[in-house]
């Protein structure tokens, strides 16, 4: 079940492309977005995401591939690697999510699949960037809203929408 | 002309594709509802119906933009690029009229 507005979001410890780990930051809102390399809804909203996390310094942001690479080896660790070295790099860190139990205690349905956390740990907004992954215009603007909310200390308007793109590769 | 859309459940964009190629076959003037729609449901059948992901679309057997040829046989979304470039788990409509237009030619 996916976590719910209002519950206390899982702590993690993942690596990421050069085996670096990361971990949920405390008394600092982050941004955890459950995403892949294979998916075409993952990669339409890639740009926006990458953009809000250039546009907010105080927040910690997280992209976690839970895949199983062994059925989609697109989003292997080394996978993983070749597209943060092709993009010249991020502005936040790919972690391999291999076990997958961080996917699992975030309930994460989709890639993408954004969630975000403020600074007491407490999930704030849960579901889709923005209402449409075809119109760059879009802009991230729900994940835009969710963080000016919380970083304004208030409640986000549209605190839970429905995560849309490919479902999250369990292993079988 | 025969017209196929493999699809797998496991990838939402099924239904605006069974839309947008309906209406691509309408404008280049070819019966709609002679789309036939295949579901493929496991690996094996992703392996002998050489799917590459859904939504997969072909024109007399032929993919309208066929895939790499290493790309694996799956159960899995296909990444598409519109003609501006931006990533789509759709084709781009002109990419599938132009399809329909170039088996036209050759009937």
């Amino acid at each position: 079940m996916t976590l719910a507005v209002g519950q206390e979001a899982a702590d993690f410890t993942l690596p990421d492309t050069y085996g670096r780990g990361h971990s949920l930051p405390k008394g600092r809102p982050a941004v955890v977005v459950f995403t892949c390399n294979h998916c075409p809804y993952a990669l339409a909203w890639h740009d926006r995401i990458v953009d809000v996390a250039r546009d907010y310094e105080d927040v910690s942001f997280f992209a976690i591939n839970p895949n199983d690479a062994e059925r989609y080896p697109a989003d292997s660790a080394e996978a993983m690697r070749e597209r943060v070295e092709r993009d010249g790099g991020w502005p936040l860190p790919y972690l391999r999510d291999e076990s997958q139990e961080v996917a699992r205690a975030y309930g994460a349905r989709t890639t993408p699949h954004v969630f975000v956390v403020d600074a007491e740990r407490t999930v704030r907004y849960a579901g889709a960037p923005d209402a449409d992954y075809r119109d760059p215009g879009q802009n991230a603007a729900w994940l835009r809203a969710a963080l000016d909310a919380v970083l304004a200390g208030e409640d986000p308007e549209r605190a839970e929408t429905e995560p849309v793109g490919c479902s999250v590769k369990w292993r079988q | 002309m025969r017209v196929e859309l493999l699809w797998w459940e496991g990838c939402s964009s099924f239904p605006e594709t069974i839309a947008e190629v309906r209406e691509a076959l309408s404008e280049e003037g070819v019966d709609p509802d002679g789309l036939e729609l295949r579901e493929v449901e496991t690996d094996e059948e992703a392996a002998r119906e050489r799917f590459p992901g859904s939504p997969t679309i072909r024109i007399d057997g032929e993919d309208v933009l066929p895939p790499a040829e290493d790309e694996p046989y799956a159960l899995t979304c296909r990444v598409y690029r519109l003609r501006d470039g931006r990533f789509s788990p759709t084709p781009d409509p002109a990419d599938v009229r132009a399809a329909i237009r170039r088996a036209k030619e050759k009937q």
